[in-house]
């Protein structure tokens, strides 16, 4: 029987089986942020450890940065304590750091992409759960906590039980104003929160083939978002044309080598799988989530399910949640009041995402009841929004462009959506209190990011394309 | 940096019957902004424990005296979302030494372990019937038995057994870590590294 490609890439890494335990896998790359690192660090030093492989991680910090005067020191006291800590055990420990003002600082998961870091068939790892972003380029590529990060650092390898794998094929094309985002939040609606858990996913499919890289990053961003381990598409074309050249790539003979390999990185014919799942990316609307976990979502021209359509055991949750977002059961989402747009974060950050909400709003002209964040994923973003002159686009509609970071995806420094208030976001997770104590998050496209900002109600931004 | 060693607990609990509790409400990201373990108990469900002037909210399970214990009892898909280990400090830091659930979250149960906090599966049934029967007399004990890989609800005798593999038992009942095992392991690690097919291009 054939193999999946998880199975080759893990194979190929395996160090050790632990009897009746887990694996101890070997990791090509890991990546480092300033919150889920700084115990790890201390943890070396209690031990009177080095960092094992210290070429093989890169730092940058994003989660606690400010998205406005980045040249000035960071207000909030205990914000910038972190952020320094990062600086002082990268450079005690000798780990490369993007740090705040560099010009390749930005959100981790953005960062390790654009300059090539992130390849095919690698393990990749960060103590952060949308690590799985990078399985977009058909590596193993996963969150992990904080004892996890000083394994790696520690040893360069990692102890995990293996995943089960499941298929998720999505066929057909997509329907005009649907992105990779409808895709993921679609799946999770259908699949639920937990419908991953214990697995890995491989995307496939020709809806899924035939999108760009910055899409499938949005995509495996979410597959965590199900509860999967992660979320892979086997390389192609498309992803050799993407790393070719950057500036981690491999270059010149090793180039030659590495397109060999990434080329055999494919799922046997007869390989099996321990679950699968089949799509029809025709039936995919723009999507649109009215409750706080992201398997709470519905086509934006659909509506809040009513209570007969919750289990027994869920209904508790079911009310909780829709009393905290201030909605009824059975009620339209299209319409509904919105108070804050926010474009950015790991998984809609990208030059991509920016380009679309450029063209959207060309012409037209930010809603006045709406606060809207634009906030690139990285320092490269940024600068290629004003190479290509977007920059000069939104501002003509009305809109501001902000500084990399995380930002309100999760709200740790200034950019807080107030309680109560409703904020379409691009974003990944709509949990209360995510951006910001009280805060009340809709899921959804740039599109439909796009079409809240300039009409100030959620929108099917269909309406706006010809 | 060995954990406490587990063994053998019989305890009150505490019951959360919400499904899907994410680790942002464990610990709002607000509160991960520290360098060190310690304090984080103090945030655990923060939100749903505190009011926004700090006051404890009434209503919430953690202010209710009725319960305690060092079990916590969660709904379904306990500690989705975010990979932060945080979630697992406040909630070893506040102290429970077991959450028993339906499902888990795959990182959260890899961090509980690492914490020494052991994550207990349980049938959709038997969880249910823990949560009547806490509701319905708080102080009735559950027993977690490691060894056995055993879980019981004493009022009634009514117990299950539970999964967890042998090399993560015998780190909890000894109180090892990882690293510990990782480091012991070094000669692979470099053995691995220098017959590595991908390090002619990597």
């Amino acid at each position: 029987m054939g193999k999946t490609l998880f199975d080759k890439i893990w194979d190929a890494h395996v160090v050790a089986q632990v009897n009746d335990g887990p694996t101890q896998l070997y990791i090509d790359r890991h990546f480092c942020h300033e919150v889920t690192s700084p115990q790890a660090f201390n943890g070396l030093r209690e031990r009177g450890l080095k960092v094992l492989r210290p070429d093989k991680t890169t730092a940058t910090p994003d989660h606690n940065v400010p998205t406005w005067d980045q040249d000035k020191p960071i207000q909030d006291a205990i914000s910038r304590h972190q952020v320094q800590t990062l600086t002082k055990n990268c450079e005690e420990f000798g780990i490369t750091l993007y740090g705040l003002g560099h010009e390749k600082n930005g959100i981790v998961h953005v960062v390790g992409p654009e300059n090539g870091l992130t390849q095919p068939g690698m393990t990749i790892v960060c103590g952060d759960s949308h690590t799985s972003t990078h399985g977009a380029f058909g590596s193993i590529a996963f969150g992990i906590g904080t004892s996890e990060v000083e394994m790696v650092l520690a040893s360069q390898c990692i102890l995990q039980p293996r995943p089960k794998t499941m298929l998720i094929t999505i066929d057909g094309t997509l329907s005009k104003g649907v992105s990779s985002k409808d895709i993921i939040l679609y799946i999770i609606s259908k699949l639920t929160t937990g419908g991953g858990t214990g697995y890995f996913v491989e995307f496939a499919g020709s809806a899924i083939t035939s999108l760009s890289m910055e899409a499938r990053m949005s995509l495996c961003n979410m597959s965590i978002e199900m509860g999967a381990r992660g979320g892979f598409i086997a390389p192609d074309q498309t992803t050799f044309d993407y790393i070719n050249g950057r500036e981690f790539a491999p270059k010149g003979e090793a180039w030659d080598k590495a397109l060999a390999y990434w080329k055999t990185l494919k799922t046997d014919a007869d390989a099996q799988f321990d679950k699968t799942y089949t799509f029809d990316a025709a039936d995919i609307e723009p999507m649109i989530t009215y409750g706080t976990n992201p398997g709470m979502g519905v086509g934006i021209t659909g509506s809040i399910p009513t209570l007969n359509e919750i289990d027994e055991a869920g209904k508790i949750s079911y009310i909780k949640s829709l009393e905290y977002m201030g909605y009824n059961p059975g009620e339209k989402m299209i319409g509904k009041p919105v108070d804050y747009v926010f474009v950015g974060s790991c998984t809609n950050g990208r030059i991509e995402d920016f380009r679309a909400f450029a063209d959207f709003v060309k012409g037209k002209k930010k809603a006045d009841n709406v606060v809207v964040w634009l906030v690139p994923g990285s320092r490269l973003v940024e600068k290629q929004i004003k190479a290509e002159g977007i920059d000069k686009v939104l501002e003509s509609a009305g809109f501001v462009l902000r500084q990399p970071g995380c930002s309100a995806c999760l709200a740790m420094n200034d950019d807080k959506v107030p309680a109560g208030k409703y904020s379409v976001s691009t974003s990944n997770r709509n949990f209360e209190g995510r951006q910001g104590p009280g805060s009340r998050t809709l899921l959804a496209s740039v599109l439909t990011a796009a079409a809240a900002a300039v009409t100030g109600v959620v929108t099917d931004p269909r309406e706006f394309l010809s | 940096m060995s954990n406490q060693k587990f063994n053998i607990l019989t305890s009150t609990c505490v019951p959360l019957p919400i499904e899907n509790v994410d680790t942002d409400q464990i610990i709002p990201a607000r509160f991960l902004k520290a360098t060190d373990k310690n304090g984080f108990g103090d945030n655990l469900f923060r939100d749903w424990r505190f009011n926004k002037d700090n006051t404890p909210k009434a209503d919430f399970i953690l202010n209710n005296p009725t319960f305690g214990g060092e079990i916590l009892v969660g709904g379904k898909n306990f500690g989705s979302g975010s990979s932060r280990e945080h979630a697992a400090w406040a909630i070893a830091g506040y102290g429970f030494r077991v959450v028993i659930s339906s499902f888990f979250a795959d990182i959260f149960k890899g961090n509980a372990l690492n914490n020494g906090v052991l994550p207990v599966v349980v049938s959709e049934g038997f969880l249910a019937r823990l949560f009547a029967a806490i509701e319905a007399n708080p102080k009735s004990t559950v027993t977690v038995n490691l060894e056995a890989q055993s879980v019981t609800l004493d009022s009634t005798g009514e117990s299950e057994s539970f999964e967890i593999n042998a090399y993560k038992k015998n780190c909890m009942l000894n109180g090892y870590d990882d690293i510990d095992y990782l480091l012991s392991n070094m000669a692979k690690i470099v053995e691995f590294e220098t017959t590595d097919v991908r390090s002619t291009f990597a």
